[in-house]
């Protein structure tokens, strides 16, 4: 089948030769499949960094160096390094997380985490402040309830996601349990992290480390994602590979959509770099999962740009070669792809509260602002945890559910969620329910605005605009970012901010309500005075002038407040 | 090329002949200490306008210069020295013995052979005091042996001791004392008393010597039944040192920066601090100190006007200088902590002496541990006291020594310190030491300290840039920085530090240039020790003992050793450290790495600066 595929130009993508290509390529090929010196530079009592190359390499291992950049400037004047600490990401795909292991993760947050840890966009936890000789405490902790780090940063494919949707529970845990076998088996089967991280041994062998990936991995990271409609949770179209699951007439997953291409990242004042809606292409049956990941995933792995990393998603390769010529390359590997069924979603927001669903378990989803979990709330959660006989997940909002409770057991919850006070957390207003904001300042080294600690102050002010036009339970997603890389996946929000130096964010209207459609520039580095003024402004017409129903997003359009954006490749026109 | 080939300075005949008097009896660390020390002299009489030959204090009688040392007793003078005071003052005596036609040999305990004490007729000897009354540590070898049974009898020995110390310790010029004591068992003779020293010692010192070489002139003028005319001196040394800025002079300098270099969230307050010298010509060499004359907290002075009722403006006269209360107790005197001297001087006063001599030794050393000046003026309070019979009862303000950390090669013009203000609770109050909160709290950029250069010949880089282990805990590691520059500067061997303090991330005192010196290779090897980052503590000697086989390698190629901080606990324990280090690296019996370390020490490659 090699020969229907048309030729293309082959000038950044693996088959030439590393020199040709970023240095990262030569990087990760001179890496002895993710060792790098990583297990010696644990050992540098002199500083609490590691080495600039051991820097990348161990993203792949799912951390992250970072520093308090609250404290950078006065450190260098007082002749001290950074406060350099790392970030560990957890691999939990689907975002379930037993008891067990929920109670374990609490306590290694406690002991290394500075008492804090985050819930993410993608359904796992960080932990955040842990010092370079606490990494190893940590990533042993884990692996004693069989958790790993594995491929949770890097140039791989990341934390495999899945629907907490309730609504349909059998669904739901096939998904799951889907993401884990996916997730499984596309992760770096290198034994370097068990060796620097468990201590084991080097054992000679000689099998291919890496029979997937090669010693270059991908050119870049790599998402996926499994939803069922309508509730698009995940954000569906912000995945690189994502699969929309179809039911069959017997209640059973007939099989799935491939969406394809998604991605958030863009880079301010690069034209040529823009986030993307993921395109969706065909129709697979359950059976043919693995192969065609392997295909998707391999056609960016051989054809992905190598030489410029900022063109180096999966997304670009589609706009480069062509989405017919991508989808045409998927079949050269996989065989034909079915038509695309029929779907319909209606929102990307977690449903507050308690829920049944109809196998008669309950659940209750509680609004963690951000996803930060402090001390106090780490250690109430925790009397939950030793009670609840069900298991916790992590929404792709940022929350948390308290999965599976039986109806004897529920008053037990309950009476938990009220003595702690926890149940508080869901009397806010619907925007703030809808909002997501990014850790940014002070760990994360992207960051150029503060994010996760602003974004709640800004909400209070804009929710007295709302209720001043009596738009108080109307609900709108809003979503904000330290930097335009898109971690809480702005570029699909009805309203997105995103950081471009302190106090100042670059403002985007026109998102689509359950992420279907990118948002567009409206005002650019503005303060929040200006973002009050300009929200002001369209959500006083939006009061007056929006059709029944219209979402925010939508009568932007329509009102012509804001161009729409068609494709990703048009968003920076 | 001798001293008598330089002709160049046109120096008199009867100079020359004190120059080279002198320059026979100096070890190199004197010649060196004494060029920096004349060429401040120099530098400080140009600036006044004025040439050391036009200053009548330097002219001397013709009459001695055809006057032969006549072969008479033997003199040596003797320093057992911690801080340098001790050095000073041999160094001054053996000067002014020369000018009076003695011939004295000056000698560092350090470099004295035991064996040579039985031959010694008169010794001289001043010796400071550290710890438990023990004597400094270059003279811990030398007082074993007179203390053991194996020191000779010295029934032919004549001695004068001059003692070192502080009031505020219990054993208060204990090393003097015990010196003291033992000659005499020994059967030596007494030139006349001991003196003991409190920290103001200037006066006492100089009596003292000037009354100890008036009497061996006076037995040699008689000896000789030569009439050869007294000296026309008046103390030229001291006159010349005065005009030089220096402990009595201090210069007045400006503070560049003040800069806490201890991070958000530490348990402690170390500064780092810069200080210009320019246009002082004060120089120095790494290893050296800087003293500081420091005020006292106006705070302080404020809180002692108000307990004691008195006026601060109240007029007084302080050696001759008239002057106000406030001033007085700002500048001029202790007014923290009490000395025996001062309880002594309260209880007279206040009648209350009884109380205080009902107490032993112990518990006095106690109870001033616990009580400052303020405390006790507080608890046995007095009316209506004269300011000067007040004033009568305190010491001097004495100047603090601080190791700088800095190299003129670097950083011209400027000395750099590192200070870590002590501070504790006391009757509930906070209090802290004079300099330390005079630095930290008062000298901000641009205020005026005044200082002055306290040369440390016992702390040096090694001359021909042979690989040093240099091991500091907290600001113990000041005198490395300056050693790295002055490397980086002008280059030289292998180089290891070993660094302690509390906690990593907040305490690693001029962490990023020590890495910068290990990324260019100007430090080879850096260990460090936090104790306080894990539930076990680890200090420098464990990391010193975890590599043990390479710190006893390079011991044997030839490194010189440095420690550098707290005397109490860091200086034994590293002592202890490399002694266990070299017993188990050359299988050697403890008494043998004892010896090993002491040879170290003989040949000036063990050098400490603790306190």
């Amino acid at each position: 089948m090699a020969d229907t595929l048309p030729p293309t130009d082959r000038s950044c993508d693996i088959s030439q030769p590393l020199e040709r290509l970023s240095p990262d390529e030569a990087l990760k090929a001179g890496s002895e499949y993710l060792r790098g010196t990583i297990a010696l530079g644990l050992l540098d009592r002199i500083t609490s960094a590691v080495p600039g190359d051991d820097i990348k390499l161990m993203k792949f291992h799912g951390i992250y160096q970072q520093d308090d950049r609250d404290v950078r400037d006065e450190r260098r004047r007082q002749k001290l390094e950074p406060a350099f600490q790392f970030m560990i990401r957890v691999r939990l795909p689907g975002g379930i997380c037993t008891t067990e292991r929920w109670l374990k993760i609490s306590e290694l947050a406690c002991a290394h985490g500075n008492e804090t840890l985050r819930m993410t966009t993608r359904q796992t936890f960080q932990f955040h402040w842990v010092l370079k000789h606490n990494i190893v405490p940590v990533i042993r902790g884990l692996h004693e309830v069989l958790l790993d780090t594995v491929a949770a940063c890097g140039d791989d494919s990341r934390g495999v996601m899945a629907t907490v949707n309730p609504q349909f529970p059998a669904l739901q845990a096939e998904l799951a349990a889907l993401a884990k076998t996916v997730s499984d088996h596309v992760i770096p089967k290198t034994r370097g992290y068990h060796e620097i991280w468990y201590g084991e041994e080097r054992i000679a062998s000689s099998e291919p480390e890496e029979p997937f990936y090669g010693r270059t991995y991908m050119p870049r990271k790599f998402k996926i994602g499994f939803v069922i409609p309508p509730n698009n949770d995940i954000d569906i179209y912000a995945q690189d590979l994502g699969y929309i699951a179809i039911a069959g007439k017997d209640g059973k997953i007939a099989g799935f959509n491939i969406a394809i291409g998604g991605g958030m990242g863009r880079t301010d004042k690069v034209p040529h770099t823009y986030p993307r809606t993921a395109s969706v292409i065909g129709f697979i049956t359950p059976d043919r999962l693995i192969s065609v990941t392997e295909a998707v995933m391999g056609v960016q792995r051989d054809y992905g740009n190598r030489a410029d990393r900022s063109r180096a998603r999966f997304k670009y390769t589609i706009d480069d070669k062509g989405l017919d010529w991508i989808k045409l390359a998927i079949e050269d590997r996989a065989g034909l792809l079915e038509p695309a069924r029929p779907y319909h979603f209606t929102s990307n927001a977690d449903i507050y509260g308690w829920v049944e669903s109809d196998d008669g378990y309950h659940h209750f989803t509680l609004f963690v602002e951000n996803g930060r979990l402090n001390r106090d709330t780490l250690d109430k959660i925790a009397r939950i945890a030793h009670v609840h006989k069900g298991h916790f997940r992590l929404t792709p909002n940022q929350n948390l559910m308290i999965a599976n409770v039986a109806t004897a057991d529920k008053p037990k919850i309950d009476a938990l969620l009220v003595g702690s006070g926890l149940i508080a957390f869901n009397e806010h207003s619907v925007l703030r329910l809808n909002s997501m904001a990014c850790v940014a300042f002070p760990t994360c080294g992207l960051a150029m605005a503060d994010s996760e600690r602003y974004l709640p102050t800004l909400i209070t002010k804009i929710e007295g605009i709302l209720t001043r036009y009596n738009l108080q339970d109307e609900p709108i997603t809003l979503r904000m970012t330290g930097c335009p890389n898109g971690c809480s996946r702005p570029f699909i929000a009805e309203i997105g901010l995103t950081g471009r130096a302190p106090g100042k964010y670059n403002l985007y209207l026109g998102g689509g309500f359950h992420g279907q459609r990118l948002n567009r520039l409206y005002r650019e580095n503005i303060g929040e005075a200006a973002i009050l003024e300009a929200l002001d402004e369209v959500l006083r017409h939006y009061a007056t002038e929006r059709l029944p129903d219209e979402h925010f997003g939508d009568f932007t359009i329509r009102a012509g407040i804001i161009r729409e954006v068609t494709e990703g490749r048009f968003s920076n026109d | 090329m001798t001293v008598s080939q330089f002709s160049g300075a046109a120096l008199t005949a009867e100079q020359w002949r004190l120059v080279e008097a002198l320059s026979s009896s100096l070890t190199p660390e004197h010649a060196y200490w004494i060029s920096g020390y004349f060429a401040g002299i120099g530098s400080a009489l140009l600036h006044k306008g004025t040439t050391a030959a036009q200053s009548p204090d330097t002219r001397i009688s013709t009459a001695v210069v055809q006057a032969e040392p006549v072969a008479a007793r033997s003199l040596t003078i003797l320093h057992i020295s911690e801080t340098g005071n001790s050095t000073e003052l041999a160094i001054r005596l053996a000067a002014l013995a020369i000018e009076q036609g003695l011939n004295p040999t000056l000698v560092d305990i350090a470099d004295y052979k035991v064996r040579k004490l039985k031959e010694e007729q008169d010794l001289l000897i001043i010796t400071s005091t550290h710890g438990e009354g023990d004597p400094p540590q270059s003279g811990m070898e030398f007082f074993e042996l007179i203390e053991s049974r194996k020191a000779p009898a010295l029934p032919e020995l004549r001695y004068a001791i001059l003692a070192l110390g502080d009031m505020s310790y219990e054993h208060f010029c204990g090393a003097g004392k015990r010196l003291d004591e033992r000659f005499e068992e020994l059967g030596a003779k007494r030139l006349q008393p001991r003196i003991d020293c409190d920290v103001d010692y200037e006066e006492l010192a100089a009596a003292w010597s000037s009354n100890i070489l008036a009497l061996l002139t006076a037995e040699k003028r008689a000896a000789t039944s030569s009439a050869a005319s007294q000296l026309e001196t008046t103390g030229s040394t001291q006159q010349a040192d005065n005009s030089a800025y220096g402990k009595r002079n201090p210069f007045p300098a400006t503070v560049i920066d003040n800069i806490v270099l201890s991070g958000r969230g530490s348990t402690r307050e170390t500064h780092h601090i810069e200080i210009s010298l320019a246009d002082s010509a004060l120089t120095y060499e790494p290893g050296d100190a800087l003293g500081i004359v420091a005020n006292n907290d106006p705070v302080m002075v404020e809180a002692l006007l108000t307990t004691l009722d008195m006026n601060p403006g109240t007029s007084l006269t302080v050696k001759g200088q008239v002057t106000t209360l406030f001033e007085a107790l700002s500048k001029l005197f202790e007014i923290t902590t009490a000395t025996l001297r001062f309880l002594d001087h309260w209880g007279e006063l206040t009648g209350t002496t009884d109380i205080f001599t009902a107490m032993d030794n112990v518990e006095r050393a106690a109870f001033l541990h616990e009580h400052h000046i303020i405390d006790i003026i507080r608890a046995f309070p007095l009316k209506g006291l004269d300011p000067q019979r007040f004033i009568d009862g305190l010491r001097p303000l004495q100047p603090r020594l601080y190791s700088i950390s800095s190299s003129l090669a670097i950083c011209p013009d400027e000395a750099h310190i590192t200070v870590a203000p002590v501070r504790y609770k006391l009757h509930g109050e906070i209090r802290s030491g004079v300099a330390s909160s005079h630095l930290a709290d008062r000298a901000n950029a641009d205020s005026i300290l005044p200082v002055y250069i306290q040369s440390n010949p016992y702390f040096r880089l090694p001359p021909n840039g042979e690989p040093i282990i240099m091991i500091g805990a907290g600001t113990g590691v000041a005198p490395y920085r300056a050693f790295m520059q002055e490397r980086e500067a002008n280059g030289g061997g292998r180089s290891w530090l070993f660094f302690g303090e509390r906690n990593f991330r907040v305490d690693f005192l001029y962490q990023t240039e020590w890495q910068d010196w290990l990324k260019n290779s100007i430090l080879t090897k850096m260990d460090v020790a936090f104790s306080r980052d894990n539930a076990e503590k680890t200090y420098v000697q464990h990391r010193i003992h975890e590599h043990a086989h390479d710190v006893y390698a390079w011991l044997e190629e030839g490194a010189h050793i440095y420690i550098c901080g707290d005397a109490l606990r860091l200086a034994p324990d590293v002592h202890n450290t490399l002694v266990t280090v070299i017993e188990e690296q050359a299988s050697v019996q403890r008494e043998e790495a004892e010896e090993y370390l002491r040879n170290l020490q003989r040949d000036g490659r063990y050098q400490r600066d603790v306190y």
